[in-house]
């Protein structure tokens, strides 16, 4: 009889235990849901005051409550597809180097580790970094080239932006190369192509997905990043003339002005901006997992 | 032939060239790297460890506030997102297929992709505003946020990898379900879930944006987690953009261990992946 309540105590643990489970998955997508409603919900305000001309107008005016946010819009897609540029032919450059010229041994794991760790450097001290290293070498730039020399800009935020978001196509890039079968590659061999005419008209071409997929989530990274930009934009509210000019991006004006903000439409204005980053994010973010999945399988 | 001569010794020239290329990408980390122990290491000393900040143009001061600031906050996102994290992992590695398992795996890919300070927003909404001021608890919350996705995935990933013959061999011997989950298939992924731990760990202790509007910082000491308190990157921050060269000095000092600590948090994350 002992035996059979413990076997029957066991079972009823065995349920709690799956109850258990099932919850917290539940409490993680309750946590999902209510990230959007909570955001959607503190910038009902500015929604009902402005609708969609928000993402259009080129004003932001706590003084008279008037807000559009296209000249953050327009500074967030310049820094990151900027940036995006920039770190491109170093991350594949990386990712040819570390997927086929060196895929084991010393130097590529020296190589491996100096290209990754700087995704672990916080984004606050290279944003610091950059306003004393950065900043003054794109003045003596400015000054040569003959713009004003602001030295922080959206030019400025873009390079430290590049060298932040580089790891993460060159990761995923060099494991999309790794992934070319060698019988695909010995064809090549076979036919007479030469190593580099191996990699770009073979190895390149059947990487192609999973690179794009590196490019796509760091530019989802891009958009998203606070800190570093804060620092080295410059902060000006107008739609900034050229890349050299200061400027903001959505994530850097709410970095700057969240504590500040007095009135509520001012307040929901911010929370409608941080909703749209939201939303730009995770739909770029998607659509990058999206094809690395399909590549998985 | 001499077209096939000049061919290769183009590619030859390419596979130089790339492999300089990629030396190069590295610069801007290492010199950081210089950048950081060259202005920061002079700066640290045992009065800068144990100490408070002093007033400007007072000499000395420590930041031993925004130490003990971090630490808490790392401690209470830890206490949310680990048990949280590693439940979660379990529910999706045992049904894969389920309806809820697809949903909330697509909830931990959107949560890891979410920009710090949007999580920043979120811990606000959540938590400062029903409060009425700024907490510990409330950095701490977005923090854990921060961390649920990397517990998530490693705790998956590492229960999938366990052979079923494990799991099959406990059950077989007539220990109950939760017992062969919670003594036989977690330990015996628990260096996979340390590691996204740690992994996890190192993404948050550098993390300033979210704590701007939730943990807000503090130049006091602070053991309350209902209270505002400080933390290395927001003091780094603060320091950073004051204009004062003393200031600037404490947060090159502050980077540097800040760096070392998360740089050391991610090459042992590796080391242990790899084993």
């Amino acid at each position: 009889m002992a035996n059979l309540s413990t076997k029957r105590l066991e079972l009823s643990k065995d349920k709690i235990f799956n109850i258990v489970l099932g919850f917290s998955a539940i409490v993680l997508v309750l946590i999902g849901v209510g990230f959007f409603l909570s955001l959607f919900n503190a910038s009902i305000e500015s929604i009902k005051k402005f609708g969609f001309s928000f993402f259009v107008r080129d004003i932001w005016d706590p003084v008279q409550e008037e807000f559009g946010a296209l000249p953050f819009i327009y500074g967030t897609l310049l820094t990151s597809f900027i940036a995006l540029a920039i770190s491109l032919p170093f991350s594949l450059a990386i990712s040819i180097v570390l997927g086929e010229y060196f895929r084991k041994g010393l130097f590529a794991e020296i190589l491996r580790y100096l290209t990754e760790l700087i995704a672990g450097v916080p984004s606050v001290v290279l944003g610091f970094w950059g306003l004393f290293f950065v900043v003054p070498l794109v003045r003596e730039l400015e000054i040569k080239i003959g713009v004003p020399p602001y030295g922080v800009g959206i030019f400025t935020a873009s390079l430290i932006l590049a060298f932040m978001i580089m790891p993460y196509s060159a990761s995923i890039g060099k494991d999309a190369m790794r992934l070319v079968p060698d019988e695909v590659k010995e064809a090549a061999y076979a036919l007479g192509a030469t190593r580099w005419e191996m990699i770009k008209k073979v190895m390149i071409p059947y990487a192609r997905s999973g690179i794009i997929a590196g490019v796509i989530l760091s530019l989802g990274r891009a958009l998203g990043e606070t800190m570093a930009v804060t620092m080295v934009i410059g902060n000006y509210h107008g739609i900034p003339e050229n890349i050299f000019s200061p400027g903001n991006t959505i994530a850097s004006v709410i970095a700057n002005e969240f504590t500040e903000a007095t009135g509520e439409v001012y307040l929901s204005s911010l929370m409608y901006l941080g909703m749209t980053l939201f939303i730009i994010t995770t739909v770029v973010n998607l659509i990058g997992r999206f094809i690395l999945k399909k590549l998985q399988h | 032939m001499g077209s096939y001569k000049l061919r290769i010794l183009k590619s030859k020239i390419i596979s130089v060239f790339l492999t300089f290329i990629s030396i190069v990408s590295t610069i801007p980390f290492l010199l950081v790297l210089y950048f950081i122990i060259k202005n920061g290491i002079s700066v640290i000393n045992w009065e800068f460890l144990t100490t408070l900040p002093k007033p400007v143009g007072e000499p000395g001061g420590g930041i031993l506030n925004a130490i003990v600031g971090t630490a808490i906050l790392i401690l209470i996102a830890l206490v949310l997102s680990v048990p949280l994290g590693i439940s979660v992992g379990v529910y999706l590695a045992e049904r894969s297929n389920s309806k809820l398992a697809f949903v909330s795996r697509l909830v931990s890919e959107i949560l890891q992709g979410v920009p710090s300070i949007v999580i920043g927003i979120i811990a606000y909404l959540w938590v400062v505003k029903p409060m009425g001021h700024f907490s510990a608890l409330s950095g701490g919350i977005a923090l854990g946020i921060m961390m649920l996705p990397l517990v998530i995935k490693s705790t998956e990933e590492i229960l999938k990898l366990i052979p079923r013959e494990i799991k099959e061999a406990s059950l077989a011997l007539g220990v109950p379900y939760y017992r062969t989950i919670l003594k036989v298939i977690i330990p015996a992924g628990l260096s996979g879930i340390l590691t996204g731990i740690l992994a996890g760990t190192a993404r948050i202790a550098g993390e300033t944006a979210p704590l701007l509007f939730t943990a807000f910082g503090n130049p006091f000491l602070n053991f309350n987690i209902l209270k505002p308190i400080s933390a290395m990157p927001l003091l780094i921050f603060n320091y950073a953009v004051s204009p004062y060269e003393d200031w600037w000095a404490k947060a090159w000092g502050t980077s540097c261990i800040l760096v070392i600590f998360v740089l050391f948090l991610n090459v042992t994350t590796r080391l242990i992946s790899k084993r």
